[in-house]
C-alpha cells in the first residue's frame, strides 16, 4: 500500500485528505467521523470577529430596548450570569475537539480590526489548536482603496499574527489580487506557513419575487479545482510556505491533481456535504488504488511532479485560458509555436 | 452579599433580607413590587444560598391569591416562606392572611405599597393597600426609607419567628421602592445574628407532617370559634415587646436604632404630627430644619402600626404636646378619619380616661387628621409645615388634605410652594431624557459611581411617561456629605440637563432651575448658533437666572462611535466633567468601569464602542457665551390646539403639560368618566421620520392602514369635487376599486401623531420597477413636512367617510376605508397588539362595549392625559371600562347579560306601548334582522322614529322604553386582553365565560409574556423562551387554550396573526363577531419584550405561521351545525425551519448565547411540539364533520 503521509504546517499527516471549514465542524461528533472516516486533520468552522460584534450588538440592542421608559416595565429580561459573547465558546470548542480526536485541528480565524486579529489568534493558540488558518477575507467595497492598500492590510495582518505567536499558521486566499504569485511571495515573507487557495465567498443573489438582495454559497464542484491548480503549481518554488487546495476538491483524482500541482494537502468541505462524511473513505481507498494501479509508492512522490516547473511545458501555465482552448493540440508538443 | 454600603433601591433592599431568610418564595408580578420577586429569581437562578446555605425555591404563580395559596400550604408543610406583593396583588392575598395570622403562622409579606383602584387604577405609591390588611391579624410594619426597607425587612423577619404574628412589611411604592440611595449593607452576619434558628427550627416543627400528624383548619361553630378566637390575644400583645428587642438587637448589631415609633423633633415640642412612610422622611427634614429655627414641633415616624401600641406610642410623644395632627397616606370615604388618625385618637383617648389625666402629657392634645400624598402625589416640606401652621391656628382644620387645591369641599390646606428645606451642601440635578436615549440607565450608574466612588451620600429618583412610545423620562439625582431624607422631587436644581433638543418646545424645562445654576444642552447646534434657536421662555431663564449653559451634540457624538440615539454616556460624561463631583480623570475611569459592569457581559463591541463615545465627548462640550438680551421671535407651543373643545383646554392640556398637579379637585370627574376621543388633541411629534407617500406607485392594498399601531396612517376614497379647497400639496390618485373607478383614492399620514416605526413602510408590497428601495410609502424626515403635513391631515379629515354597506369587509382593501376608531395611543412604537384592536374598531366600534383587563391595553387604552378611543361621525364609538385584572371576562359577561336584559326589557315595553307607537314599528323593532351594517342602520333609523313618538307619551312606560331604546339597536362586548390576563390570572373566569354560551367576543392580545409588568412568563410563553421567572428558558411547552377552548365544541374560536394572513384576520373577527355565542381569538402580538426591532413585527408573525409555530385556524361551531367540519386550518404545512423563525428574536438567542445546550435542547423540543400540534390540527381539520355541541 502506498505512503500517503505528507507534511503540512509542520504537522506530520496520515495523509494528504484535510477537512475544510464548515458547519460540520461545530459538531464534535462529525469531527470523530472524519478522522474515523480517514481525514488527515480538519480545519475548524471559522471565528469569525464581525460576528461576535454584530451578536454582541444585537443582543444589547434586544436587551436594550424599550428600558427604562415605562414606570411597570424597566426592562424585559432577566439578567443572565453570561452571554458568551465573546471567542470562548469556539475555543471550548477547539479544547473539546483535541480531546476528542488524535488528528491535528486546525483551527480558522476571520478578524475585523488588527487588533482582534491578533488578539483572538493568541486565545486559540492558548487553547490547543495545532495550527491556525486565517481565513482573511476582506472586500474592498470602497472604490478608492487601491490594490496596494489591498496587499499591504493582508501583508500587515499576518504580520503582526506571525509577531505575537507561534502557532503554525496558514493564510487562506481569495483568487482576486493583481498579481496572485506576488501576493503570495508577500504572506509568505510575512510569515504565514501555508497558503490556502482558494476561498469561496458568499456572493449577493437577487431574490426577483421579493425583490430583495440575499446572500447565497453554493456548493462547489471539480471545474473549480482548475482555478487552483493553476495557481498552486505556478506559486510553487516561489515560496517557503507550504501550499493547500480547498474548492472544488471531490474525489481521489482532484487530490491527485492538488498534489501533482505541488498541494501538500488537499481540502474538502462540498463532497461532504453532498455525499455525507463517509465519502472521505471512498476518496481514499480510490486514491491509494490509483497510485497502486500507476505503481506510485507515496504521496511525496507525486507532490510537485507537474508543477509549472517540473513539466515540460510551462507556458502551459502562463497562458489565458482562451488561448488553450484554441490551440490546445499544439500546446501539447514542446516547441509548439508562440503568438 | 458584603458589608459595607451599596447603592440600591428599595425593592432590592428588601428582596436582599427576604431571600436570605426564606426557603420558599412564591410571587405574582404587580407593579411596583414585582422586581422584588425578580432579584429573587435571579439570585435563585445563579444558585445563591439563604443564610442556612440553601438555595431559595421560587415559583411564579398565576395570581396573587395563588401565590398566597402556595404560601400557605408552604408554611403549613413548614417552610420558611414569604412573597412580595401590592395594591390589587395584596387584596388577592388577603383570604389566606386571615388563614395564616388566624394559625399564628411566622412569615413576613413585602409590600410596595401601592394605590388601590377605585375611580381609576393607579401604579403608584400611597398606603390604600396596606390598610386595607390591618384586619388580617398581620403585623404592620413600616418602612420609611430605602436603608428602613432593608433593616426592617430583616427587623420583621426576627420578629415573626418569635412572635408567631404574621408579618406584613411594607415601605411606598415607587419613593422608596424604585428610589436608588446609598445604604448600608447588611452582612450575612448580622443577618444570622438577627434569625434565631431554634425559633426557625419551632417553626418547622410546627409544620404538618405524618410523622406527627396533626389538623389544622377546622371548622368551628358558635359554642368554641369565639373563645377560640381570643385564645390568640396572648400573641398580640407580646409583639410589640418582641419587635422592640429585635429593634434593639439590631441596634447593637449595626448602630442603627429605631423604635415602634420614633420620634424626632424639640424635645419641648407643642405641635408634633404622626405618620408613617416616606413622608415622614420629609417630615424629618422639615422638623430638623424648623427646630433649629426655633420651633417648638415634633414628628413620630410610625413603624410598629399593628399591633399599636398605645403604650409606646404615648411613651414617645413629649409631654409637652399641645397639637397633635395624623397624616394618613390613603382614604376611607365614609369613615370618621383615616385610620392612623383614628388609632391615634382611640390611643390617646384611652390613655386619658384609663389615667384620668395622661401620665405624661398635661391634658388631652388637640387631635386633627389629614391626608396626603395619594397616588405618589408630592409630599415636599411646603407641605409639611402648612400642617404645622395649621396646627399653630386656634381652630385648626380637621380631616384636611394637603398637597392638592380642594375648592369642592375645601378640605386642602395652602402651601406656599417657595418655601424649601434643601441642604445648600447637596448637589441636586435634574435630567430630562426620552427612555429610548438611555438616560435614567445612565444616572443610575451615575448615582451608584458617586455612592461608591465618593463619600458623598446619593439619591436618585426617576419619573416615567405615561407613555410607551416616546416617552420622556426625568431624573432626580441628589448628592451630598449629609444624610439626604428629601424623599419629594427636585424643585431646585443646581443642575439641569436636557437631552432631548426638542423639549424646549414642549415644557420648560428650567422651571426648577436655580439662580446660578448650570444648564447642559444636548444641541445640534453648537454654541454660536445655538442662542437664537431657543424659545423665549429658556432664553429668559438662562438670563434672569445667570445660568451657565453648555451645549453638545451628543447625537453626532454617539453616532459616530456606533451608539446610535443611545446619548447616554456622553451626556453623563458631560454632567461628570461640568460637575466637578469627581476630578475628571477619575470620573472617565469610573465611567468606563461602570461601563464594563453593566455591559461587559453583552460583549466587547458594545464595552469598546461605550467608551468611544467617551473618549470624544468632552471635545465637543462647549460653553456657551449667553447673550444679555431675549431675541427669540417664538416660544413653548401650547399643549393642544386651540380646537380642542373646552375639558380639553382646561384639564387635559395642562396634564399634558405637566401641570397636572395644579389642578383643582373641581376639575376632575368624580366617578372617573372621562370623554374619549381626546389623543387627536396631544400631538406629540416624536417621529424622526415619517411615512411619504408615492401615489403612483401604490397599489391601494390597504396594508399599510391595516399594521400601523396607531392609526395614523389612513385611506379614503371619495368624489372627485372633495378635492376642492385642498392644500396645494394634498395628494390623490384615481381609486383602483373596479365599482369606483371615478372616485379619487389618498393616503394620508398625520405627521405629528405617527411614532415613526416603519411597520408600514415594512408591509409595503409596491416597489419602484427602476429603483427596488423605493416603495409606494418611504420614510422621511418630519421635520421638514411637519406643517405641509398637517395641514393635509387636516384635510383629510375633512373629507366624508365612505358608505361602509358598500364595502367588502372581508377584503383588506376594503377595510383599510373604514374609519379606525382607536387612535394615537400611547402603545410602543411598532406595538403588535394594537392593530387587532384598531381593526375591531373599524369593523364594530360604533356598536361595541369593550371590558378591558388590566395591562398593556388597558394603560395605552386608558392612561391618562388622553384617551385613543375616539368616535366617528354620528358621535359613535367604543365604551371602554376597565374593572380589574383577574376578573375581566365576567366583567365583560356582566355588560353582556346587562345589554340583554335591557334588550329584552325594552322589547317587553315595545308589546305594552305597541298600540300606542303603532305595531308594525314596535314588531319590526323586536324582530329586526341586524346581522348586516344596512340592518343595524336600519334598526337605528327605526329607534329613531320610536324615540319621537315616545317623547309624547307621557307614561312612566314610555319614559322607562325611550331611555332604553338605544338597547334594541344591536350591541357588541370585546373582553379584551393579554395572555397575563387570559392563561393566567383570569382564565378561571374566562373558562366560566366560555362555557356560558353567552355572546361575548374575546380577544386575547397574545404576547407571550407579561409585557406590562417587564416580560415576566405567562402560561403562554413558549417553550425555549427566556421570561423573567424562565432565566434557563422556559422548558415546558405553551398552552393551547385555543384547544381548551374548542373542547367545549360550541366555542368559535380563531388563531391568527395579521403578518401571516391579514384576510384570514378579518375574516375571524367578522366570523366571531357574527357568531351568537361565545368567541376566542389569539391574536399573535409581536413586542418589545421578544428582544428586537419591531420594524420587522410582521416578518417574525409571518415566520411563526410558516414555521408552524404559529398555525392559522377557525373554529366555527356554526359549520358543525350545518353537518361540516367546525375546523379550518388556514396556513399550511410548516415549511420554514423553527430556528429561521426564533432566532431572530433576543428571548431566544440570549439562551442560545448563554447555554448553547439547554437552547439546542428546547429548539428540539420546541419542534417536537410544532410538530405535534401541527398533526393534531391537520388531522383535525381533515376529518368528516365530527359534529360539534350544540346550543
Amino acid at each position: 500500500m502506498a505512503d500517503l503521509t505528507t507534511k503540512y504546517l509542520d504537522l506530520e499527516l496520515a495523509s494528504p485528505l484535510v477537512v475544510s471549514p464548515s458547519p460540520l465542524q461545530e459538531e464534535i461528533d462529525h469531527i470523530r467521523e472524519m478522522e474515523d472516516s480517514g481525514s488527515a486533520a480538519v480545519v475548524l468552522h471559522s471565528l469569525f470577529e464581525e460576528q461576535i460584534n454584530l451578536e454582541s450588538q444585537e443582543l444589547d440592542r434586544g436587551l436594550f430596548a424599550g428600558t427604562e421608559s415605562f414606570a411597570e416595565s424597566l426592562n424585559y429580561f432577566p439578567d443572565l450570569a453570561d452571554y458568551n459573547l465573546g471567542p470562548e465558546g469556539y475555543l471550548e470548542h477547539i479544547r473539546r475537539a483535541k480531546e476528542a480526536v488524535d488528528i491535528p485541528i486546525i483551527a480558522s480565524l476571520n478578524g475585523v480590526s488588527t487588533e482582534g486579529w491578533v488578539r483572538y489568534a493568541r486565545d486559540i493558540e492558548d487553547a490547543g489548536a495545532d495550527a491556525l488558518e486565517l481565513n482573511v477575507y476582506y472586500l474592498p467595497t470602497d472604490p478608492r482603496t487601491s490594490g496596494q492598500e489591498v496587499e499591504r492590510h493582508y501583508r500587515e495582518l499576518v504580520a503582526a499574527v506571525r509577531a505575537q505567536t507561534r502557532i503554525p499558521l496558514a493564510v487562506k486566499l481569495g483568487p482576486y489580487f493583481s498579481s496572485t504569485a506576488n501576493m503570495a511571495i508577500q504572506l509568505d515573507e510575512a510569515g504565514a506557513d501555508a497558503l490556502v487557495l482558494f476561498n469561496r465567498f458568499y456572493q449577493p443573489d437577487f431574490d426577483l419575487e421579493s425583490l430583495e438582495v440575499t446572500p447565497s454559497l453554493t456548493l462547489s464542484s471539480s471545474p473549480e479545482l482548475l482555478l487552483r491548480l493553476h495557481w498552486v503549481a505556478i506559486i510553487f518554488g516561489y515560496v517557503q510556505a507550504d501550499l493547500a487546495v480547498t474548492g472544488g476538491v471531490h474525489s481521489a483524482v482532484d487530490v491527485l491533481k492538488c498534489m501533482m500541482a505541488e498541494a501538500r494537502v488537499a481540502m474538502m468541505t462540498s463532497a461532504l456535504l453532498k455525499h455525507g462524511i463517509g465519502h472521505l473513505r471512498t476518496v481514499r481507498a480510490e486514491l491509494l488504488s490509483w497510485m497502486d494501479e500507476h505503481e506510485y509508492d507515496s504521496i511525496r512522490q507525486i507532490q510537485g511532479s507537474m508543477a509549472r516547473r517540473s513539466v515540460a511545458t510551462a507556458e502551459a501555465f502562463d497562458r489565458a485560458n482562451y488561448m488553450r482552448v484554441l490551440s490546445s493540440y499544439a500546446m501539447r508538443a514542446p516547441g509548439a509555436y508562440r503568438f | 452579599m458584603a458589608t459595607g454600603t451599596v447603592t440600591i433601591d428599595g425593592n432590592e433592599a428588601a428582596a436582599r433580607v427576604a431571600y436570605q431568610t426564606n426557603e420558599v418564595i412564591a410571587i405574582y408580578p404587580i407593579t411596583p413590587s414585582s422586581p422584588m420577586g425578580e432579584w429573587a429569581d435571579q439570585w435563585s437562578s445563579e444558585g445563591k444560598p439563604n443564610i442556612w446555605g440553601s438555595v431559595p425555591r421560587v415559583i411564579e404563580m398565576q395570581s396573587e391569591g395563588g401565590a398566597a395559596g402556595a404560601l400557605h400550604g408552604a408554611l403549613q408543610a413548614g417552610s420558611l416562606a414569604t412573597t412580595f406583593t401590592a395594591s390589587q396583588g395584596l387584596l388577592l392575598m388577603i383570604p389566606n392572611m386571615y388563614k395564616i395570622a388566624g394559625e399564628l403562622t411566622s412569615m413576613v409579606i413585602h409590600v410596595a405599597a401601592r394605590t388601590l383602584a377605585t375611580h381609576a387604577l393607579s401604579i403608584f405609591g400611597d398606603q390604600s393597600d396596606v390598610m386595607t390588611a390591618r384586619t388580617t391579624g398581620f403585623a404592620l410594619l413600616a418602612a420609611n426609607s430605602v436603608q428602613e426597607a432593608m433593616d426592617l425587612a430583616l427587623v420583621a423577619q426576627a420578629s415573626t419567628l418569635e412572635a408567631r404574628v404574621p408579618f406584613l412589611h411594607f415601605f411606598d411604592g415607587f419613593r422608596t421602592s424604585h428610589e436608588v440611595a446609598k445604604v448600608e449593607d447588611l452582612s450575612a452576619e448580622t443577618i444570622r445574628g438577627m434569625i434565631d434558628l431554634e425559633l426557625a427550627r419551632e417553626h418547622r416543627r410546627r409544620g404538618l407532617s405524618p410523622d406527627r400528624p396533626v389538623l389544622r383548619g377546622t371548622a368551628q361553630n358558635p359554642d368554641v370559634y369565639f373563645q377560640a378566637r381570643e385564645s390568640a390575644n396572648p400573641y398580640y400583645l407580646a409583639c410589640p415587646a418582641i419587635v422592640e428587642n429585635a429593634m434593639q438587637r439590631f441596634g447593637q448589631l449595626t448602630g442603627r436604632q429605631y423604635r415602634l415609633f420614633d420620634y424626632v423633633g424639640a424635645p419641648d415640642a407643642e405641635r408634633v404630627i404622626v405618620l408613617m412612610g416616606s413622608g415622614a422622611e420629609a417630615a424629618e427634614e422639615t422638623v430638623r430644619y424648623l427646630v433649629a429655627r426655633g420651633e417648638k414641633i415634633g414628628a413620630v415616624k410610625v413603624h410598629l402600626y399593628r399591633p399599636f401600641s398605645v403604650e409606646h406610642f404615648v411613651q414617645a410623644l413629649p409631654p409637652s404636646v399641645r397639637v397633635i395632627a395624623a397624616l394618613d397616606r390613603t382614604k376611607e370615604p365614609g369613615s370618621v378619619g383615616e385610620p392612623l388618625y383614628m388609632d391615634v385618637v382611640t390611643a390617646l383617648h384611652e390613655t386619658l380616661a384609663r389615667d384620668g389625666r395622661g401620665v405624661r402629657l398635661g391634658s388631652l392634645p388637640r387631635l386633627i387628621g389629614g391626608r396626603y400624598g395619594l397616588s405618589s402625589k408630592e409630599f415636599t416640606p411646603a407641605m409639611i409645615k402648612v400642617v404645622f401652621d395649621e396646627m399653630d391656628k386656634p381652630e385648626p382644620k380637621n380631616h384636611f388634605t394637603v398637597g392638592i387645591h380642594d375648592d369642592v369641599t375645601h378640605t386642602s390646606l395652602a402651601f406656599d410652594p417657595e418655601f424649601s428645606t434643601e441642604d445648600p451642601k447637596t448637589v441636586r440635578a435634574i435630567f430630562y431624557g426620552l427612555g429610548s436615549d438611555g438616560t435614567v440607565g445612565a444616572n443610575k450608574n451615575s448615582i451608584k459611581i458617586i455612592g461608591e466612588d465618593t463619600p458623598n451620600f446619593a439619591q436618585g429618583y426617576f419619573v416615567y411617561d405615561s407613555k410607551k412610545s416616546g416617552s420622556i423620562t426625568i431624573s432626580h439625582l441628589r448628592f451630598g456629605p449629609r444624610p439626604i431624607r428629601s424623599t419629594y422631587l427636585i424643585s431646585r436644581a443646581s443642575f439641569v440637563a436636557c437631552h432631548q433638543f426638542g423639549f424646549l418646545e414642549r415644557f420648560n424645562v428650567l422651571a426648577a432651575a436655580q439662580p446660578g445654576a448650570t444648564f447642559l444642552l444636548n444641541s445640534p447646534y453648537g454654541p454660536d448658533e445655538v442662542w437664537d434657536r431657543l424659545p423665549r421662555t429658556v432664553q429668559h431663564q438662562i438670563i434672569s437666572k445667570r445660568l451657565r449653559f453648555f451645549v453638545i451634540d451628543a447625537v453626532k457624538v454617539a453616532h459616530e462611535a456606533g451608539m446610535g440615539g443611545r446619548i447616554n454616556t456622553v451626556m453623563q460624561t458631560c454632567f461628570f466633567a461640568i460637575s466637578g463631583v469627581l476630578p475628571r480623570d477619575e470620573a472617565i475611569a469610573a465611567i468606563k468601569h461602570s461601563i464594563e459592569k453593566s455591559y461587559g457581559k453583552r460583549g466587547e463591541a458594545v464595552v469598546r464602542k461605550n467608551f468611544a463615545a467617551v473618549d470624544s465627548t468632552l471635545d465637543h462640550l462647549y460653553e456657551v457665551k449667553v447673550p444679555s438680551a431675549v431675541t427669540s421671535d417664538f416660544d413653548i407651543a401650547p399643549p393642544v390646539p386651540a380646537a380642542a373643545p373646552d375639558f380639553v383646554q382646561k384639564v387635559t392640556a395642562r396634564i399634558i403639560a405637566g401641570d397636572g398637579d395644579a389642578l383643582p379637585v373641581s376639575a376632575l370627574p368624580p366617578d372617573g368618566t372621562f370623554a374619549t376621543a381626546t389623543a387627536q388633541w396631544e400631538k406629540r411629534n416624536i417621529a424622526l421620520e415619517i411615512p411619504a407617500w408615492d401615489e403612483d406607485l401604490c397599489i391601494q392594498c390597504g396594508k399599510c392602514v391595516l399594521v400601523c399601531p396607531h392609526s395614523v396612517i389612513r385611506a379614503k376614497i371619495y368624489d372627485p369635487t372633495q378635492l376642492q379647497g385642498a392644500p396645494e400639496t394634498f395628494k390623490s390618485s384615481a381609486a383602483r376599486w373596479k365599482d369606483f373607478k371615478t372616485m379619487r383614492y389618498t393616503l394620508q399620514v398625520a405627521p405629528e401623531d405617527c411614532t415613526g416605526c416603519a411597520l408600514c413602510v415594512e408591509v409595503c408590497p409596491a416597489r419602484s420597477k427602476s429603483e427596488v428601495k423605493h416603495k409606494a410609502i418611504n420614510m422621511v424626515p418630519q421635520l421638514p413636512l411637519r406643517d405641509q403635513e398637517r395641514r393635509n391631515w387636516d384635510f383629510f379629515l375633512k373629507l366624508p367617510e365612505f358608505d361602509s354597506s358598500a364595502l367588502s369587509l372581508g377584503l383588506v382593501k376594503d377595510v383599510q376605508l373604514l374609519q379606525p376608531l382607536f387612535e394615537f395611543s400611547g402603545a410602543c412604537a411598532g406595538c403588535g397588539e394594537t392593530p387587532y384592536i384598531k381593526l375591531m374598531t373599524q369593523l364594530f366600534g360604533d356598536r361595541t362595549l369593550i371590558a378591558n383587563a388590566t395591562g398593556c391595553s388597558s394603560i395605552y387604552g386608558g392612561n391618562l392625559p388622553t384617551t385613543p378611543y375616539t368616535t366617528n361621525v354620528q358621535g359613535r364609538g367604543p365604551a371602554w371600562s376597565n374593572s380589574l385584572f383577574e376578573d375581566n371576562a365576567e366583567f365583560g359577561l356582566g355588560m353582556r347579560l346587562a345589554l340583554n336584559k335591557q334588550a329584552e326589557y325594552a322589547r317587553e315595553l315595545l308589546a305594552r306601548l305597541a298600540a300606542q307607537i303603532g305595531d308594525e314599528l314596535a314588531a319590526s323593532l323586536s324582530t329586526a334582522d341586524q346581522s348586516t351594517e344596512s340592518g343595524i342602520a336600519a334598526q337605528r333609523a327605526r329607534v329613531e322614529e320610536l324615540k319621537a313618538k315616545l317623547t309624547a307619551i307621557e307614561t312612566p312606560e314610555a319614559r322607562d322604553l325611550l331611555a332604553l331604546a338605544d338597547s334594541l339597536v344591536r350591541k357588541d362586548v370585546w373582553i379584551v386582553g393579554g395572555d397575563g390576563w387570559a392563561y393566567d390570572i383570569g382564565y378561571g373566569g374566562l373558562d366560566h365565560v366560555l362555557a356560558s354560551g353567552e355572546n361575548v367576543n374575546v380577544l386575547v392580545l397574545d404576547t407571550e409574556v407579561y409585557s406590562n409588568t417587564g416580560g415576566q412568563m405567562s402560561k403562554a410563553t413558549p417553550r425555549g423562551a427566556v421570561a423573567k421567572f424562565a432565566a434557563g428558558g422556559k422548558n415546558r411547552p405553551k398552552k393551547d387554550l385555543a384547544l381548551m377552548a374548542m373542547a367545549y365544541g360550541n366555542v368559535y374560536v380563531a388563531r391568527v396573526a395579521m403578518g401571516g394572513s391579514d384576510t384570514q384576520t378579518i375574516k375571524a373577527f367578522r366570523e366571531a363577531e357574527a357568531y351568537n355565542g361565545p368567541s376566542l381569538i389569539i391574536a399573535y402580538s409581536h413586542c418589545i419584550a421578544h428582544g428586537y426591532d419591531m420594524v420587522h413585527g410582521i416578518d417574525q408573525q409571518k415566520n411563526a405561521v410558516l414555521s408552524g409555530y404559529w398555525p392559522l385556524f377557525r373554529f366555527n361551531p356554526e359549520l358543525a351545525a350545518e353537518g361540516k367540519n367546525p375546523m379550518q386550518l388556514d396556513s399550511r404545512a410548516p415549511s420554514l425551519p423553527l430556528e429561521k423563525y426564533i432566532y431572530n428574536e433576543t428571548r431566544y438567542t440570549m439562551l442560545a448565547h448563554s447555554n448553547p445546550a439547554a437552547a439546542k435542547k428546547l429548539l428540539e423540543l420546541a419542534e417536537e411540539d410544532v410538530r405535534n400540534r401541527w398533526q393534531l390540527y391537520e388531522n383535525w381539520a381533515a376529518q368528516t364533520p365530527v359534529g360539534a355541541a350544540k346550543e
